[in-house]
Parts: structure tokens; sequence; C-alpha cells
């Protein structure tokens, strides 16, 4: 495959044609965050964690493919400004109170706030009041946690196969939802794998029975099987 | 989907309208468009013969009816009120206009009573601000509006 070169926070790289930013700087061992993101699922650029600085413009490193000759800037005072921000509004937009919550310490959205150094949110709380749905058998799906990242979406439909999950309205009407709206308990399709739950980076898709803190997550186990696959 | 829907009438002529579309290119919203035309809105079976008919998941379909504005999923009432939610209106308080209406009717707005005699939606700006607070019933423009006028407007629909 074509090779093309590009300038990565000063480094000369060379990376095969249609390999993303974020792909790039993986391989550099340059560390971006990320939020939707999940290696071997599609990427929809959802979450604006990734952001970089391609000469003054700041775009997606997860949907940026790279070009000849590209100059990325992957850390800045202004990129970890805008990043901060970001993840304000994204605790800001729904409930997050993360000691009374299943995945308190094994919650992706609560490490990049560590990580970030988010100490307080500047901008002021939605706090929604939204429905909690429990009818499945074994997982429950809590609106007020979720970030909208789509990963239940894209694994649901692109690994398992099932297109269960969607999302439903806009703004922040945007709710995650099974089939046409129903309960997830009565959605036919569903096959109760539990990827989505895997793959959920918060405690919105959790399993039942669990306990505050007690919910650890298992992403990876989805990559695993998909380049198993692609392999075969 | 099945035969005792494709003896309906509409739901055959929804099952053409899909066949029309076999080649075009992302032809979902324009298949419902039409199934809006046909029904009048799209309740839960009309989507849900859309899906298996196009071969698109339902989570997909009802994301997409759910996204634009257009689209309807509960029956159209006899009267369509429009409140104003533009920023003079806002200003003047279409607040209390949507408060008022909903004691009066019972319905929030993308609601409909339950004798389907209204159905309440917002709009941004009806180009009357002079007269905010401003709603509009069918074709017709109401402003100034304050408990008492809304009362009477209200009276001259309800049949
Ligand atoms: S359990 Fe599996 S099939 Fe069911 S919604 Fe989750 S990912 Fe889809
Ligand atoms: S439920 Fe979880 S995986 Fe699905 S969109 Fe919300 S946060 Fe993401
Ligand atoms: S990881 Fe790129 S936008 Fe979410
Ligand atoms: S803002 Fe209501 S008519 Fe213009």
């Amino acid at each position: 495959m074509k090779e093309i070169l590009i300038r990565i926070d000063g480094k000369e790289v060379s990376a095969p044609a249609g390999s993303t930013i974020l792909e790039v700087a993986k391989q550099q061992g340059i560390p971006i965050p990320t939020l939707c993101h999940l290696d071997g699922l599609s990427d929809i650029g959802a979450c604006r964690m990734c952001i970089v600085d391609v000469g003054g413009k700041i775009v997606t490193s997860c949907t940026t493919k790279i070009a000849e000759g590209m100059e990325v800037i992957t850390n800045s005072d202004r990129l970890a400004e805008l990043r901060r921000l970001n993840l304000e509004l994204i605790f800001a937009e729904r409930n997050h109170v993360c000691s009374m919550c299943v995945s308190n310490n094994h919650c992706e959205l609560q490490d990049l706030a560590c990580d970030l150094g988010m100490q307080h949110v500047e901008v002021p709380y939605a706090y929604p009041r939204l429905s909690l749905d429990a009818s499945h058998p074994k997982f429950i799906i809590d609106q007020n946690r979720c970030i909208l990242c789509g990963r239940c979406v894209r694994v649901c439909a692109e690994v398992e196969g099932a297109h269960v999950w969607g999302i439903a309205g806009r703004g922040s009407e945007a709710r995650v939802i099974t089939e046409l709206g129903i309960d997830w308990g009565d959605a036919e399709m569903c096959t109760d794998c539990g990827k989505c739950v895997q793959v959920c980076p918060t405690g919105a898709i959790v399993e039942k029975g669990k306990a505050a803190a007690e919910m650890e997550k298992h992403p990876e186990l989805v990559t695993t099987l998909k380049e198993r696959r692609e392999n075969d | 989907m099945n035969d005792v829907q494709l003896k309906n009438p509409m739901y055959a002529e929804l099952d053409r309208v899909i066949d029309s579309y076999r080649d075009a290119k992302g032809p979902l919203i324009q298949v419902l468009h039409r199934a809006q035309e046909i029904f009048g809105y799209l309740p839960p079976e009309v989507q849900q013969f859309v899906s298996q008919r196009m071969g698109i998941p339902p989570s997909k379909v009802y994301g997409v009816v759910t996204f634009y504005n257009f689209f309807r999923t509960v029956p159209q009432g006899k009267h369509v009120i429009n409140v104003c939610l533009g920023t003079a209106c806002h200003v003047k308080g279409a607040d209390r206009v949507v408060e008022i209406l909903r004691e009066e009717l019972g319905i929030g707005i993308g609601q409909t009573t339950e004798d389907r005699q209204f159905t309440l939606s917002a709009v941004r700006c009806l180009g009357a601000c002079g007269l905010a607070p401003v709603m509009m019933i069918d074709e017709e423009v109401y402003g100034k509006l304050d408990r008492a006028k809304i009362k009477h407007v209200l009276q001259q629909y309800a049949s």
C-alpha cells in the first residue's frame, strides 16, 4: 500500500494511506484521549475527545485520514483546554454521581477526567431526570449515565449483527433506544450476548445485581474477537 | 408484514412505493415521507412494515423518524396549534402560553388531545413579532395572547 509522510508533534513519520491520525499516533506511542473510539469498531467522531490540531484547524483524529505533508499537533494548551471543556459538557449533560454508580473505579469517563485533571465542572449541570429500563432479564440501561458515544449501537450492529440499538431524537433530546423505542426486554432481535455491556464506557449499560463499584467491563474482548475473525 | 396488512389498500400502496424506490440510493427518508402521506402519521406498525420490507433495522428507522421534526408518530388532531417560541415571543412569555395551553387542553408540545381535536406543536418565529406572544391555529394567526384571549380563541374551535 502507498505510504504517506506526515509530521506528528514535530516528528516525521510514514504510514499507509488510509490510516487515521489516531492510528498513526498510537503506532508512535503518542497518547490521545478517546471515548467513542474502540479498536475493532467503526469510527463516528461522536465524543470529540480525540481532537488534534492540523495546521491550526481542530479535527477529530479518529475520523481524519492522514494526507501527504500533514502537520499534526496532538497536545497544546489550547487542545488541553478544549478537551477539558468538552469533558465538562459531557459530565454536565447527564448525571454522573460516581460514588453511587456500579461502574465507579471501572469507568472510562471517570478515568479520562482523572487523566485530564478535571477537578470540577464549571458549566451548570442539566440534571435531566431520565428513564432507567430494567426490562431485560440480565441487563439494565440507565439513560442518566449515557454519554451517547454510540459504542453499543456499533458493537451490536457490526460485531453481533443484531442491530438492536439505535439513537433517537437529536441534540439534548437524543437517547439510545432499542428497536422501535420499545423496552429492551421486548426487543426480539437481542441475543442477550452482553457485548453492549462490555463496550459501554460508563455505567449506562450494566449487568443486573451489581452494587456500587462492582461492575467491571472488558471492552477489549470485542477488539480481540474482531481481530480473530479478520484473521480467520 | 403479512397478507392481512397487504389487503389494506394503504399498506398495498406503501408496498408499491417501496418497490418503486428499489434501486434508489438511501431511499428511507423518501419512503417515510410517502408513508406519512398515506397514513397521516407513522405508527409503530408502519415503521415495522417499512423496516421489514426494506431490510433496514427497526432501530435505524426509528432513529430517522425521531430525528426529523417533520415525521409524526401520533395522529394529528383536527386543528393544529403552532405556538411561536421565537425570540420575540420568548421574551414576551411564550412559556406562559405553552403552560396555559397545557392547562386548558391537557397536552404538551408534540401531543394531541384524546378527542383528536387539537395537536400542539412549536415553531420558531411566525413573522408576526409585533404581536408577540403569538400562536397560529391552522392558517389563522392570534397575537397578544393572555389567558383570557387563549380561552376565547380555543372556544371558537371546540366543536
Ligand atoms: S446483548 Fe448483544 S444483541 Fe442484545 S443489545 Fe446487547 S449487543 Fe445487541
Ligand atoms: S449506552 Fe453506553 S455505549 Fe451506548 S451510547 Fe450510551 S454510553 Fe455509549
Ligand atoms: S474518539 Fe474520536 S471523536 Fe470520540
Ligand atoms: S418570534 Fe414569535 S412571531 Fe417572531
